[in-house]
């Protein structure tokens, strides 16, 4: 550690005004505060530093990403090994799933950490850290056969559109990772949807070639909801990528096709308990999501008319990305609601919405991430009646005194 | 023929420092609807710079003569009868476009810049100047439509004017046109790029 601190110092003044590698000045600084708390102390008057600064929070929040993350590329490879029908021990299905997201993981770090050192070079301001997280989220909320050239052009846009043109990291109306899931949903549905990009069949780095064996289908269970949308109700019953009907463990634990992160809930409440235990998320906001979906669930389960609305509240909240969206997106410090009972509306109102549009668009099998983006609009709005509500109050008593 | 300082000012104002789409906000609604393509984006741009001119015209030469109290009844009239025209010559001569901007013709009657226009300037000036106000805005507004239609159709169909510009190697490799360009929020974003693009490169135009 010393010795990184002292090799830091050292070619520091390289990028201070004047240096030679000036231009790498918002680079370096970014990486030293990474590395590093940072040793800037307030010059004058009474104000006291905490050493817990956004990086910090944001490293807790990747810790608390690893569990979908690792889970996520197990599953890739797991997945596509039982397209191709082979068993090849769980270090080659981790291996080959790792050489998979890696990739995608990299190319949505090189373009978002880019256009942030361009931005904060030109602008003369300190590198803002928001994108270390979304980085790692935008990987896990994408299929894994998404071509990088698109992940690249769709992560650019939700940095430049959904971020900086609002001022930044801590400034965004939208939450940019799901603005670049968005915009690959809507730019180029093909790759975003269907049965065939949420497993990848093909081998990666020529490893794991084989050909797809007979009976199989990679709709995500969502999907199979869909297509099913006409038959009979209670006929329906979701099946893994060979037709083996899925068991509600089997939801749970994850082994299912889907985006990369979003599939295990047993990895994404891991990471819940680490967002609650360090205080980083709040358990109003992702307690309110849940119990909104499970009530909408269960009020479309007594309407109970077609396919999508027979599908069991428990079944609601573990398919898809539900889970992943309540724990990691719905409680987003800048995006969502900021009052108390403000995040109890919002969570709650996510929850609702994320459920109405699975059950009744037969055009988005999956509502969750449509739904995140509607209510960000409305944080605001809430936050702005809840304070409002507080004032009325509080004047009344007042009043009667 | 020479234009006066003045009259260059009110042809020339419209196209850049006085635009009535990305200065005024005029006439977004018609730059979101029909500019998916770059073709009925330039027939659009003309039939509104048309309907705009005559119309600055024909209510300056009646200017003296219209009661203020109904001066909008009258506008109306005219900008009616105008659009009617250019609707009948579209239909005329140039069908499969009139049918692509379908309502939106008929729709020219209701966009602000038509009636800012009157209001603002054919009410108060000659027939000459009105002239050239109204080409000068309707051609400010046509090229903002140009410029919208063009990275639309480029980006959304790999298409100009129907023919195919993208080569068929870039699909062969993976390339897939952006679906996200054909429906209109792409068309906000459009515009307010090129509004981004202005005002950095005219300082004076800055609000704070």
């Amino acid at each position: 550690m010393k010795a990184l601190r002292k090799y830091l110092d050292k070619i520091k003044p390289n990028f201070e005004e004047g240096g030679k590698l000036s231009m790498l000045r918002s680079f370096f600084e970014g990486m030293e505060t990474f590395l590093f708390v940072s040793s800037e102390t307030s010059k004058s008057g009474v104000h006291i530093h905490d050493s817990i600064d956004a990086k910090r929070t944001m490293t807790a929040v990747i810790i608390a990403l690893v569990p979908a993350l690792l889970f996520g590329m197990y599953n890739t490879g797991y997945q596509h090994y039982l397209a191709i029908g082979e068993t090849p021990g769980f270090l080659m299905t981790f291996v080959y799933g790792l050489l998979a997201v890696l990739p995608i993981i990299a190319v949505s770090y090189i373009v978002g950490l880019g256009i942030e050192f361009t931005v904060a070079q030109w602008k003369k301001e300190e590198i803002q850290e928001g994108f270390l997280v979304s980085g790692i989220l935008i990987p896990l909320i994408v299929p894994v056969d998404t071509p990088l050239w698109m992940i690249a052009v769709a992560t650019a846009f939700a940095v430049i559109f959904a971020k900086e043109v609002f001022g930044g990291t801590g400034y965004n109306i939208f939450n940019v990772a799901l603005v670049t899931r968005a915009f690959l949903f809507f730019a180029y549905p093909s790759a975003m949807s269907g049965d065939s990009v949420f497993v990848r069949t093909a081998g990666t780095f020529g490893i794991g070639t084989g050909t797809v064996v007979d009976g199989y289908s990679g709709a995500t269970p969502l999907g199979q909801v869909n297509v099913a949308a006409n038959d009979a109700i209670g006929s329906f019953q979701a099946v893994d990528i060979l037709g083996h009907p899925l068991s509600t463990w089997d939801m749970f634990i994850g082994l299912i096709p889907g985006s990369i992160g979003e599939t295990s809930v047993a990895a994404i409440l891991i990471g819940a308990v680490i967002l609650l235990f360090t205080g980083v998320a709040s358990w109003k906001t992702m307690l309110s999501v849940f119990v909104g979906g499970a009530f909408t669930a269960a009020v479309f389960n007594l309407v109970g008319s077609t396919v999508a609305m027979s599908i069991t509240p428990l079944d609601h909240l573990l398919l898809g990305g539900f889970a992943f969206g309540a724990v990691f997106m719905a409680t987003d410090p800048v995006t969502s609601a900021r009052t108390e009972t403000g995040k109890y509306i919002f969570g709650f109102l996510v929850g609702v919405m994320a459920i109405v549009i699975r059950t009744l668009n037969p055009g988005y099998p999956e509502g969750m991430m449509l739904a995140i983006l509607l209510m960000n609009i409305f944080a605001p709005l809430i936050d702005y009646y809840v304070v409002e509500s507080n004032i009325k109050r509080r004047l009344k008593r007042a009043v009667t005194k | 023929m020479g234009l006066s300082t003045k009259n260059k000012e009110i042809l020339l104002g419209p196209l850049s420092k006085n635009n009535p789409v990305i200065i005024q906000m005029l006439g977004i609604c018609s730059a979101l609807a029909v500019t998916s393509k770059l073709e009925p984006s330039i027939v659009m741009a003309v039939s509104v710079t048309a309907v705009v001119a005559f119309a600055n015209v024909i209510i300056s030469l009646l200017r003296n003569t219209i009661p203020a109290r109904i001066r909008i009844i009258v506008q109306l009239v005219v900008v009616a009868a105008l659009v009617t025209i250019v609707s009948e010559v579209l239909k005329a001569f140039a069908f499969d476009v009139n049918k692509q901007l379908s309502v939106f013709v008929g729709l020219i009657i209701t966009n602000c810049i038509l009636m800012g226009r009157l209001e603002a300037f054919a009410l108060g000036n000659g027939p000459w100047e009105s002239f050239l106000d109204g080409l000068g805005n309707g051609l400010g507004y046509g090229i903002i439509l140009v410029i919208i239609g063009f990275f639309r159709e480029l980006l959304g169909s790999g298409t100009l004017l129907g023919f195919q510009v993208i080569p068929d190697v870039f699909y062969q490799w993976g390339y897939v046109n952006n679906g996200l360009m054909i429906l209109p929020p792409m068309a906000l974003i459009v515009v307010a790029v090129i509004i981004w693009v202005h005002r950095s490169r005219n300082k004076d135009l800055q609000e704070n």
